[in-house]
Formats: structure tokens, C-alpha cells, sequence
């Protein structure tokens, strides 16, 4: 589904992904791992469309079309689905007229008749469910005034929504108590399908308890430096970052 | 009879235009209006009109719009017309008491003043300075600042017909009393109309006042109004205006407030051409609200000032002004929010607020906010942004699958909704609401609510000799 190839990218003449390769599949759950500040968000953003960075190499193939090559809407009405670290506040959007317009845009891109108010309210109250989500945040504006926990639950909302053949989940698990977590975690278990893949990025194990990844990877100075099974990042909880660190510098 | 006047000096010119028509002028007004006049006559004399070299003016230019080749009216023509053959107003649901003024002049549809059964007067200015000579002398002339206004002064001196709207004490009017301001002329209009409300103790009014022009003609409009809200009154006060590219309108809204009462104005300009809105409010009294919204969207050349001059006069009061603008093309817009704190003003709050988008690297935005306290207790801000649209919030949109242009359009709406949101009449704000969505998607034209669709490839359903009017 997603394949990237020894990519390189810069900001303003930084080198922050180097030569980064990952491959993943349909129906699997990617852990991306690592200390922060090793380029985990800007793999993310360059994966949704963000413009501000240069690529220097490498390329995507997403779904055999050149990901690079497409716009952040393109990239989204064609499944991608990037769970932001920061959510942004948006006054005066509202979120049920944001997530409409979403969908419908994506309908179009499809062929697909635009949802009737009526037909759009129902999916809504059935995502809301899914994702546990109180009624009362639909109805306001995007992410205004939202505690960290309502914004990242409104980013797994969204993404229920809009139903992801890949979403990239960044550091959804930062600043959440457990239940919020466990709201996310379930969230994004029950839309798991077989045709579909998520990669979560996060600094701790402790979201893995409960998204459950088939591979882990860690990356480090803009590349992956070891990858795993699920039982990796129990090591890394255990040992820590250094560990890794160490045995990627014996390797050089 | 039309008379013709050539500029410059213009001020000159317009003083012989009232030697000449002086007697048909004074006809229907009361004796101390026009010795109003006199003191109108010196002031226009002293001031003439306002130049760049003022303050307030320094980036809207009359110049260019004076130097046309006005024709003046003193005489109604439009009683006998039925306005509604010529415009409609398309809000629907909105259930107001409407009145029409075509060309400055009060259009008599049934009666040029009607009174309600609970003593509220709606009508003429012409009219019931002959009917209600007392209810005028008591006001009119009271809140317009003449001593610092060219323009107020030279409205006061050619007055002649507006609306009158009087409010008995404790009344609630129900229905919003809605003017509709049309200008539509074959030639060059110069038009002044001068307009009174007045809420007695306890009496509440809404106002719309919807600004429309038919005709792709220039014309010069200098409206004033006069606002005054005995204590405890509540007076909401709405413009829209959606006016062709070539009018020139300013309008000078003066209001005086008494004890506790409430004054709220929202001016909504869709289409400006060129327009001014200046707004004075002197809170007399204790316990006054002044709040003062608006929202601009002009696009092409158009100019949109608005400036507002809230006069803190007693303690005890609050204002606010809120005012919000997205300009796009070579669109320029001015805001000068004066905020005066007199030394007896004490626990004063007073908010002021500008903030402009700016859509492209040509459009211009000139924002002064501006306080001046001499009371020690008080608590008052300012504030002032022109930016453009926040591109993280852009690529969250875009993130989702919204195209740029959406997620302008929808970022846009949200900045803008903020004043919509303000207007208290639902019917009025669900197509406000509308109609600002429709402006940012560019599909708003002046002619939307206009019957005559003369701009459009549709068919005028109808035929109306324009030359008649």
C-alpha cells in the first residue's frame, strides 16, 4: 500500500529524514518509534502533503501513484488520513459543516452523489458512538476551546468518518490520561479492516498496550535503525532509547 | 425641479444652490429647524467638506467621486409610486414595518406617517416636522456634531425628508422597522437624507436599514441619523449595504444615550463602492451599553471606511466595537476607532477591535485604533490585526480533503460569522448568513435582490419606465 524509498528530506538546508525506507501493507499496524527531534512528525507530514519541506530524494509510491506528486487534498480524498499532533483550533468552522464538506469532497472525487444533511447526521451519530465521543462536540467549532484529550479523540472522530485506507496517527497518545488513551485506542481497533493500515507514531510504549502493532520501528537521525515485532517496544520500554542508539553506532 | 451644479469649489457652489432653493427647502420645516440652518450654513462655510488633510480622512478621498456633475431633487416625485413594482426585499420571513426611500425621499405607500394604536409614530421626516413640530424641535439637531462635521452641517442645511421613527415610553416595538434606501436615477444624484429615531424611557426598537442602489450611475449620498435612547431604552440599529460600484454614500450615524439604555449597530457592507460609516456615540448618563459591529467584504477597487468615536461621558458604561473585514483585489478599507474616557467616566470598560484579511499582496488595510482616557478607574483595550489567512490551519483543512478554495471559503465564513452572529434578528441573520457565504464565493452581485436583474441574462419580468421616477 505504501512504499517509501530512501528518502531525504530538508528544511532550510537540515537534513531531517535520511534516506528513509518503510514499507507497509494492507490490514498491518506500524509502530514508529524514537526520541524526539529524530524526524517521526515531519515523516508524517511529508506522508499528508505539507509544503514546507524539501525533498531531496527518494520518492512514495502510495497505492502504485507518486504520492509527491499529489496535493494534501488529493492525498486525503485517496485514503490518507494524517491524526495530527497538534490539532488546530479553527473558530467559527464548525465541525459538523467541516466534516460534511470532508466527506462530500470526497464523494465527488469518487463519482459518488453528495450525503444529504439527513443521511450525513445519521453517519455521524454512528461514528460518535464508535469513538465515544459526546454529542456536544459536533456542534461546535473545530477543535475551539477542546482539552488535549477532546482533540485527539475528535482526530480519531474524523478519521471514523472518513474512513483511511492509511492513517498516520502523530504522537496521538501525547498528553492524554488513560482514559482518554483507551478512547483512542479503541477508536482506532475498531476501524481496523483488512484492507486497511495504520501507523502510529509515538514516543512511549504505553499506547502499544493497547494498538497492539505488527511491526516497530525505531528510527533515529532520520532513518530506521531497527525494526520488530511487538515485543520490541517492550524492550525499549525497558531498556530505553540509548540501547538502540549504541547498537545502530557499533553497526556504523 | 432639478438644478445642476459643476464643482469646485463645490462648497461654494452648493451655498448659492441654497440661496436659490432656500424657500422650497424651508417650506415644510419647522422654525427652529431652520434656524438650525443658519448655524448649518456657517459651519459648512467654516468646514466645507473633509479633506485627506484631516485625520479622520487621511485615506478616503472625496475628491474624485465630487467631481461629478450632481443634479439635486427638492421636491418628492415618488409618492404616488408603488415601490414594490421596483424592489422587493428578498428576506424572507423578515416581517418588518417597511418603509421606502427612493432617491432620499420618503415613498408614501399608504400614509406618509403612520401611528401605531400604542402611540409609536413611523414615517416622514417631511411630514412630521409639520404634524409633530414639538416631538422634532426636542430632538432633532441635539446629537449631530455640526461644530466638527462639514458634512453633518451641510445635511442639516438642505434636510428636507428621511425617516422619523418615535417610540413611546415603555413600548417594545415587535416588528423590526426596516428602511429600505434605494437609489436609482438616470443621472447624477446628490442626495441628503436626514433621518430621527427616538426611543423613549424603557421603549425598545430594532432598526434594519438596507442600503441599495439600481442604478450603475454615480451617485453621492451623505446621510445623517440622529439616534437618541432615553434611559432604559434598547434600540439594535442593522445596516446592510450592497451598493453598486459607482455610489459614493457616507453615512453619519450620531446617538446619544441615557441612563441603562442599550445601543447595538451592525453594519454589514457587502458591495461598498465607495462608503463611509462614521458612527459618534455620547453615553450621558450611567449605566449605558454601546456596542458597535461590523463586517466588510469588498473586493475590485472598492473602499470601505468605517469610523467610530464612542464619547465615555459618564461612569459606569461599557462599549465595544468589533469590526472585521476581508478585502481581496485592490480593495481598501479604513477603520478608526476613537475611544474618549472623560475624567468623570470612572469604571469605564471599553473594547475595540479591528481585524482585516487580506486576501492579495494589492489589497489595503489602514486600521487606528485610538483611546484617550482621562478617568483613572477604567479598563479598556484595543487591538488590531490585518493578516492573512492561517495556513496551518489551511493545511488541517486540506489535510481532510477540502480543496484550497473550499478551505478558504470556509475560513473566510468563519472569521466573518462572528459578526453575523451578533444580529439579533434570526430571519435577518440566517440570510445574512447566506448572503455572506454567497460573497465569498463571489456569486453575490448587487442586483441579487434587485427585481430589475439588469446585469443578468434574465429577462426583466417586468416594464418600468425609470425616466417616471
Amino acid at each position: 500500500m505504501l512504499s517509501i524509498r530512501n528518502l531525504s528530506v530538508s528544511i532550510g538546508g537540515k537534513t531531517i529524514l535520511n534516506r528513509f525506507s518503510l514499507e507497509v501493507k494492507e490490514g498491518e499496524i506500524h509502530a514508529i518509534m524514537g526520541p524526539n527531534g529524530t524526524g517521526k512528525s515531519t515523516l508524517a507530514s511529508v506522508i499528508a502533503g505539507r509544503e514546507l519541506f524539501d525533498v531531496d530524494e527518494g520518492e512514495i509510491i502510495y497505492r502504485g501513484q507518486n504520492l509527491l506528486e499529489m496535493s494534501p487534498e488529493l492525498r486525503a480524498r485517496e485514503g490518507i488520513f494524517l491524526g495530527f499532533q497538534y490539532p488546530v483550533e479553527i473558530p467559527g468552522v464548525s465541525m459538523a459543516n467541516f466534516m460534511r464538506t470532508a466527506i462530500n469532497e470526497k464523494r465527488k472525487h469518487y463519482g459518488l452523489e453528495p450525503l444529504t444533511g439527513a443521511e450525513f447526521l445519521k453517519i455521524m451519530e454512528e461514528k460518535k458512538k464508535l469513538v465515544e465521543i459526546q454529542s456536544a462536540l459536533t456542534s461546535r467549532s473545530v477543535n475551539e476551546g477542546f482539552s488535549g484529550g477532546e482533540k485527539k479523540k475528535n482526530e480519531i472522530f474524523q478519521m471514523a468518518l472518513l474512513e483511511p485506507r492509511l492513517a498516520i496517527l502523530d504522537e496521538t497518545d501525547s498528553g492524554l490520561d488513560i482514559d482518554a488513551l483507551k478512547v483512542v485506542a479503541n477508536g482506532v481497533n475498531k476501524l481496523r479492516r483488512k484492507d486497511n493500515a495504520t501507523v502510529v507514531i509515538t514516543h512511549y510504549q504505553r499506547l502499544l498496550d493497547y494498538i497492539v502493532p505488527d511491526f516497530v520501528h525505531v528510527l533515529f537521525d532520520g532513518r530506521i535503525v531497527k525494526s520488530g515485532g511487538k515485543e520490541l517496544a517492550m524492550e525499549l520500554e525497558e531498556k530505553g532509547y540509548d540501547w538502540v542508539r549504541r547498537e545502530a553506532d557499533a553497526r556504523v | 425641479m432639478e438644478t445642476k451644479i459643476h464643482h469646485n469649489p463645490i462648497t461654494d457652489q452648493l451655498l448659492a444652490l441654497y440661496q436659490e432653493h432656500g424657500g422650497e427647502i424651508r417650506a415644510q420645516a419647522t422654525p427652529l429647524v431652520n434656524r438650525l440652518r443658519q448655524n448649518a450654513m456657517a459651519r459648512f462655510r467654516e468646514h466645507g467638506f473633509p479633506s485627506t488633510s484631516q485625520e479622520s480622512w487621511r485615506f478616503t478621498n472625496l475628491e474624485p467621486l465630487l467631481s461629478t456633475e450632481f443634479v439635486f431633487d427638492f421636491e418628492n416625485r415618488s409618492r404616488s409610486m408603488d415601490i414594490d413594482k421596483i424592489f422587493t426585499c428578498d428576506v424572507y420571513d423578515l416581517d418588518t414595518f417597511s418603509v421606502t426611500l427612493l432617491n432620499g425621499w420618503f415613498v408614501y405607500k399608504q400614509a406618509p406617517l403612520t401611528r401605531l394604536p400604542d402611540g409609536t409614530i413611523i414615517g416622514s421626516l417631511a411630514r412630521a416636522m409639520e404634524v409633530y413640530p414639538d416631538l422634532i424641535d426636542r430632538y432633532l439637531g441635539r446629537a449631530a456634531k455640526m461644530e466638527r462635521s462639514g458634512l453633518a452641517a451641510l445635511n442639516t442645511l438642505f434636510l428636507q425628508d428621511g425617516l422619523f421613527v418615535y417610540v413611546p415610553e415603555g413600548v417594545v416595538l415587535e416588528k423590526p422597522i426596516q428602511l429600505i434606501n434605494i437609489v436609482d436615477s438616470k443621472v447624477p444624484v446628490f442626495l441628503q437624507p436626514r433621518h430621527l429615531v427616538i426611543a423613549e424611557k424603557g421603549a425598545e426598537a430594532t432598526l434594519v436599514h438596507c442600503d441599495h442602489s439600481l442604478t450603475h450611475k454615480v451617485s453621492f449620498t451623505n446621510t445623517v441619523m440622529e439616534l437618541f435612547a432615553e434611559p432604559g431604552a434598547v434600540i439594535d440599529h442593522y445596516k446592510i449595504q450592497n451598493k453598486g460600484r459607482n455610489s459614493g454614500l457616507v453615512t453619519s450615524t450620531y446617538i446619544q444615550q441615557k441612563q441603562d439604555s442599550r445601543v447595538h449597530t451592525g453594519i454589514i457592507t457587502l458591495n461598498g463602492g465607495f462608503t463611509k460609516n462614521i458612527i459618534e456615540a455620547t453615553l450621558l448618563q450611567p449605566g449605558c451599553r454601546s456596542d458597535h459591529s461590523g463586517l466588510y467584504l469588498v473586493d475590485s477597487n472598492q473602499h470601505v471606511d468605517n469610523q467610530l468615536y464612542i464619547d465615555h461621558a459618564a461612569p459606569d458604561c461599557t462599549s465595544d466595537q468589533l469590526y472585521k473585514g476581508v478585502l481581496d483585489d485592490e480593495a481598501k478599507a479604513v477603520f478608526s476607532g476613537k475611544v474618549m474616557v472623560r475624567r468623570d467616566a470612572q469604571r469605564t470598560l471599553a473594547y475595540q477591535n479591528n481585524k482585516n484579511l487580506l486576501l492579495t499582496d494589492d489589497a489595503r488595510a489602514n486600521t487606528q485604533p485610538h483611546l484617550e482616557i482621562y478617568a483613572d478607574d477604567v479598563k479598556c483595550s484595543h487591538g488590531a490585526t490585518v493578516g492573512q489567512l492561517d495556513p496551518e490551519a489551511m493545511f488541517y483543512l486540506r489535510s481532510r480533503g477540502l480543496c484550497e478554495r473550499t478551505a478558504r471559503q470556509l475560513m473566510m465564513y468563519a472569521f466573518a460569522v462572528e459578526i453575523i452572529n451578533r444580529i439579533s434578528i434570526e430571519a435577518l441573520r440566517q440570510r445574512l448568513d447566506h448572503m455572506v457565504e454567497k460573497r465569498l464565493r463571489g456569486e453575490l452581485s448587487i442586483c441579487d435582490q434587485c427585481m430589475l436583474h439588469c446585469n443578468s441574462k434574465e429577462p426583466t419580468t417586468f416594464n418600468i419606465d425609470l425616466s417616471q421616477l
